[in-house]
């Protein structure tokens, strides 16, 4: 009997809670523009505020009403991105061929790890800033990666890791550029890159280039022979160090090639050499416009009609030729 | 009575406040106090909802539970009531007044799983409460949550902006300052 009772007074108790909250739900229902519900669901729900809204709720509304864009959100994928935009038609409005710029972490060092690259062992507390405190690194290059994954640390995507030369590795599936990592670092290694992007230069020394041969050898010494052989005026040096100008930078690889520090690096190509060009004799016409582009007087052939030939000391593989041949005759190969 | 009813208040107030000498309730005071004006949308909406709460459990405790003898169902059917009631205002007060829900909409949900509520509740049961006096002691209750959660949160404001050492900094002296404040309300004993 006691049982029967306490059972049917939950179940009544609850039932009844039950029958209000339902009649309720349709009593006090508020409209919702269904737009927001949609874009909510297609953010990614974790409420980080990365966006600088509250949760993903507050940011889904401020999209639909305030125009406000998706890719302020740092995490979310690239296919719900477009799903959202689509759901807005802000895709029909804005120029199709405009890609959004996808950005992913680039740690500015080549670093070599052998002993004789050290000051001396470090013994101290596992991370960098500790690490740069005393005597500014183990280091002999002032510039050079502590090593110890202070980034790796602040990472709060899983997408550096230290690899065995003590450098950090990104990996650019995981990451979103949410900047933790820029914050983390005491040397202002790292920077934010286009992920599209292949040519780095991997230093951050300034110092004058006879000072960084002394501490490392894949060190920028500033000899500007980078900006020579750029057809493209992509790479500047400015206080003993080049800069790439992302913009500007096709990833030819020419740079690459010539720097002779081996500063310069062409990413997941560890033995790029780079490129020269070839033309295909039977299909060019001799039309002379890659003689005309060539900035390196690396091609043969200025009277019309003449089939045209690579020098190939000449060639620093910029593309240009490729590029501009109607006929695209000209093929880009890897030097061997 | 009247001044029975006062010291009820004053004692749920100070003497008894549910964060910091009842310890109830302590993952908002942690959770929604690093801001003042959050804090004060979440205390009133505490107070908002103990002072519900603690009228339907009673109502429920003294004219179904007793009745039937089932007191030993306190505390499954508290909950029970609380979340349901929780849900209810939160819709009523979306549709009914959306200026008010955009200030406290946000905490209602929070509020659901809060045991300051529960154990409010619980208490106006144990200590044999007539309805006056438990609508009192729940008001007391809100009001003491509101205050301790302001001067946490007012203190937090300026220890964000203060410098501490890096290990100390968010939840750590967070939780030293909530330790310190439950301290200084001990003092408030033997007020009434």
């Amino acid at each position: 009997m006691q049982i029967l009772s306490a059972v049917l007074v939950l179940g009544i108790l609850g039932f009844v809670f039950g029958a209000v909250l339902s009649f309720a739900s349709k009593k006090f229902e508020v409209k919702v523009d269904p737009m927001i519900e949609q874009t909510l669901e297609l953010l990614p729900g974790a409420n980080c505020g990365g966006c600088g809204y509250p949760g993903c709720a507050g940011f889904a509304e401020a999209i639909v009403k305030k125009g406000e864009a998706a890719t302020l959100c740092p995490v979310i994928s690239s296919i719900n991105r477009k799903k959202i935009e689509d759901l807005l038609g802000l895709n029909k409005i804005s120029a199709p061929d405009k890609k959004p710029v996808v950005k992913a972490a680039l740690v500015k060092c080549n670093g070599l790890d052998s002993d004789e690259y050290k000051k001396f062992e470090y013994m101290g507390v596992p991370n960098c800033q500790a690490a740069v405190l005393l005597q500014n690194g183990p280091w002999l290059c002032p510039h050079r990666c502590m090593g110890l994954g202070s980034c790796a640390t602040a990472c709060p995507f899983d997408a550096i890791k230290i690899n065995q030369k003590h450098l950090p590795e990104i990996d650019e599936e995981k990451c979103v550029a949410c900047g933790k990592c820029l914050l983390a670092c005491p040397k202002q290694l790292i920077e934010m890159v286009d992920k599209e992007k292949t040519v780095h230069v991997k230093c951050n020394s300034t110092d004058r280039g006879a000072e960084t041969r002394k501490v490392c050898k894949v060190g920028c010494i500033g000899c500007g022979l980078c900006v020579k052989v750029c057809a493209y005026d992509a790479i500047k040096v400015e206080n003993n160090l080049a800069r790439i100008e992302y913009e500007k930078c096709v990833g030819c690889g020419a740079c690459v090639a010539k720097c002779p520090q081996h500063t310069i690096i062409m990413e997941n190509r560890p033995g790029f050499k780079g490129r020269v060009a070839v033309v295909d004799e039977e299909v060019c016409i001799g039309c002379t416009i890659c003689y005309k582009v060539c900035k390196f007087s690396a091609i043969n052939g200025g009277t019309p009609k003449e089939k045209h030939s690579i020098f190939p000391g000449k060639c620093v593989g910029c593309g240009l030729c490729a590029e501009k041949c109607p006929k695209k005759c000209i093929k880009m190969v890897d030097k061997a | 009575m009247g001044a029975e009813l006062i010291s009820i208040f004053i004692v749920a107030i100070f003497i008894e406040n549910v964060v910091l000498s009842q310890v109830l309730g302590l993952c908002p005071f942690i959770g929604v106090s690093s801001k003042i004006d959050s804090a004060v949308g979440m205390g009133l909406a505490v107070t908002f909802v103990l002072l519900m709460a603690s009228v339907v459990t009673w109502s429920v405790q003294n004219f179904i539970l007793v009745p039937l003898q089932l007191e030993y169902l306190q505390t499954i059917s508290f909950i029970l009531i609380i979340a349901a009631l929780v849900q209810f205002v939160e819709m009523v007060v979306k549709k009914t007044a959306p200026a008010l829900y955009q200030s406290l909409g946000v905490f209602l949900p929070l509020i659901t799983t809060n045991c300051a509520v529960l154990g409010i509740s619980l208490i106006n049961i144990k200590k044999g409460y007539n309805l006056i006096e438990a609508t009192v002691n729940a008001g007391g209750a809100g009001l003491g949550f509101f205050f301790a959660l302001l001067i946490m949160a007012g203190i937090r404001e300026r220890l964000d902006i203060s410098e501490l050492p890096e290990t100390m900094k968010g939840a750590p002296i967070a939780f030293v300052t909530a330790g310190l404040l439950a301290t200084a309300f001990m003092g408030f004993s033997g007020l009434v």
